[in-house]
């Protein structure tokens, strides 16, 4: 059967469409990079001449060893407490009914609904108020509100889908909570808890608007230094900015790579969608 | 209730079937789990609001309502609100109009992955990295125009950066492909074997989209809206960076920061967050009954 003109020209303009988005976007990416690696890049197509230096002056001006050791700081201990608190919780979620269930899938479900900078400013101000604002206690702190509800919701369906009887054959055969949990849950969570954290440890290294809410001049990460680097614009060389910004995006890259070997792209966004 | 009424040892009877009884509703150890997580985020989410609420209620001077009665009243902070709708409600409604189409052409698609992890790449890389990209890409000198000006669409470089257009860009850049990953997944969510039926029974593309797709999929697309409504509503590092943060860009998180963290007023923060939230809940109630109006039935139908 022929589809008819219309479909075809349909289909044509959609793709079309889909083909104009990710051509602006690899551009817009190759236009930072290029420029980080310009000597001088003004009026015309591409610049003069290449050079690497601006990745040594960006590194020293921004002090990006200090940042990016405060960054995998922030987001490793993060990533950590967000699995020490979210597996635990998204266990007894899956394997218990009780009353007021409802209610804590809501507070769960809230920060990740809510969208950061309208929680993160009040939010700020307590920790301001209880003088966590501005350390990395603060920022760690900050991070985990949305952090430990994804990573709930992501290990809810995956502990659901283990069956129960497996635990309760190895406590008939005489194994303790902890034998239980070392020898049984463990290995069988692991694929599902790497999964949830390197998901978290990809939103955190790029969660600007909590971390800039409550980081102080000593607890910035790498997307806040980058944000005060592109606001003052004009103080600083742009090619210097946009080392930076390579600098930014490599790091992110290389976690979100490593990340889709184990998940699907789609779950970086559709969270909402396990909890119905 | 026997027990209640011997004296010997009247602790511990009643504890232990009180802790039977609790294991039989489902509190038992197992349930205290979540204790830990549960109250990091009473504790970091919940006061907070509560504690903003009551704060906002506390003026630095006038009445209790002075914030509010100040925000409304003075259109520097009360035009923030209908600016910030100017922004997010066509970007919404734009991301969402494209995101639909594409999504039922890409569900077809086998090998989806490639389109999806491009998709991801904008998401990942935050809005401050696409901001930072969109200053030298859609500037005058930039990739962008240069090749409209070759092409001879245009006879002098537009201008898309500072002003109302870069944040819109700016949030299609980022929001399509939250609002088109969200929607794809609610699609592939719906068993084909409904669209083959219809097809089988003669239904032409329109129809099984209408009578089958639209009332499958509304629930997930009203939730789409809300999600991808919230986002936009918050713009921030965007409206600042390749916006005009004093004029047509100067959106309500923009207003909020500013009165916390530049001229230190808390109480006024915490009441521009207060309206911030009221605003979008608004809008999300609007849709969710507007949705009820056009289509009554199961909340999630048609999933899994």
């Amino acid at each position: 059967m022929n589809r008819s003109l219309t479909e075809r020209l349909w289909g044509t303009a959609l793709w079309f469409l889909v083909g104009f988005f990710i051509l602006n976007l690899i551009a817009l990416i190759a236009t930072v990079i290029t420029s980080s690696f310009a000597t001088r890049w003004l009026g015309t197509w591409l610049p003069a001449d290449f050079t690497t230096r601006w990745y040594f002056s960006a590194w020293d001006e921004f002090q990006l060893g200090d940042v990016l050791t405060v960054t995998f700081e922030v987001v490793f201990a993060v990533v950590l407490l967000a699995g020490l608190l979210g597996v635990p919780a998204a266990y007894a979620m899956a394997r218990r009914e009780f009353p007021g269930k409802k209610l804590v899938t809501l507070l769960f479900l809230l920060p990740l609904l809510v969208p950061p900078i309208t929680y993160g400013i009040p939010m700020a101000t307590v920790l301001y108020k209880t003088g966590l604002g501005g350390t990395m206690a603060g920022v760690v702190l900050a991070n985990l509100v949305p952090t430990v509800p994804f990573v709930i919701l992501v290990m809810i369906p995956f502990i659901e889908q283990i069956d129960p009887r497996i635990e309760a054959a190895a406590r008939v055969f005489g194994a303790g909570t902890l034998r239980l949990f070392t020898h049984v849950l463990l290995p069988i969570l692991t694929p599902g808890v790497l999964a949830a954290l390197l998901l978290v440890l990809v939103r955190t290294i790029g969660m600007f608007e909590l971390t800039f809410l409550t980081a102080g001049p000593t607890s910035q990460t790498l997307v806040v230094a980058l944000y005060y680097a592109v606001f003052a614009a004009g103080v600083r060389a742009v090619q210097s900015i946009d080392a930076m910004a390579v600098i930014y995006m490599a790091t992110t890259l290389v976690w979100l790579l490593i990340a889709l070997r184990f998940v699907n792209p789609t779950q970086i966004v559709a969270r909402a969608k396990q909890v119905h | 209730m026997s027990t209640l009424a011997t004296s010997a040892a009247p602790s511990r009877h009643p504890a232990l079937s009180l802790r039977s009884r609790l294991a039989a509703s489902g509190l038992d150890a197992v349930t205290l789990l979540l204790l830990p997580a549960a109250l990091l985020l009473v504790a970091l989410f919940i006061y907070p609001f509560v504690y903003g609420f009551v704060l906002s209620f506390e003026p630095k001077q006038g009445g209790m309502f002075a914030n509010y009665q100040r925000f409304f009243s003075d259109p520097y902070f009360a035009n923030t609100v209908w600016t910030t709708m100017k922004i997010a409600l066509p970007v919404t409604v734009l991301n969402l109009a494209l995101a639909l189409p594409i999504a039922f052409r890409v569900r077809l698609l086998r090998r989806q992955r490639l389109l999806t992890t491009f998709l991801v790449l904008p998401i990942t890389l935050g809005t401050v990295l696409v901001a930072e990209g969109m200053l030298f890409y859609f500037g005058p000198q930039g990739w962008f125009n240069r090749t409209l000006l070759t092409l001879g669409l245009i006879s002098q470089p537009v201008r898309l950066v500072h002003n109302y257009w870069g944040v819109l860009i700016s949030l299609v850049i980022t929001g399509f492909p939250f609002t088109f990953l969200l929607t794809l997944s609610y699609i592939t969510g719906i068993d084909p074997s409904l669209e083959q039926a219809a097809a089988t029974l003669g239904a032409k593309p329109a129809a099984r989209f209408r009578h089958i797709f639209w009332p499958l999929l509304l629930p997930g697309l009203a939730i789409t809206f809300c999600l991808s409504f919230v986002q936009a509503y918050s713009v921030f590092p965007s409206a600042v960076l390749v916006g005009e943060p004093a004029a047509a860009t100067r959106v309500i998180s923009i207003a909020a920061y500013q009165s916390a963290f530049e001229d230190y007023d808390y109480a006024m923060a915490s009441a521009i967050a207060m309206i911030m939230a009221a605003t979008q809940l608004v809008v999300v109630l609007i849709v969710f009954a507007a949705r009820s109006l056009v289509y009554r039935g199961p909340v999630a139908s048609g999933k899994g």
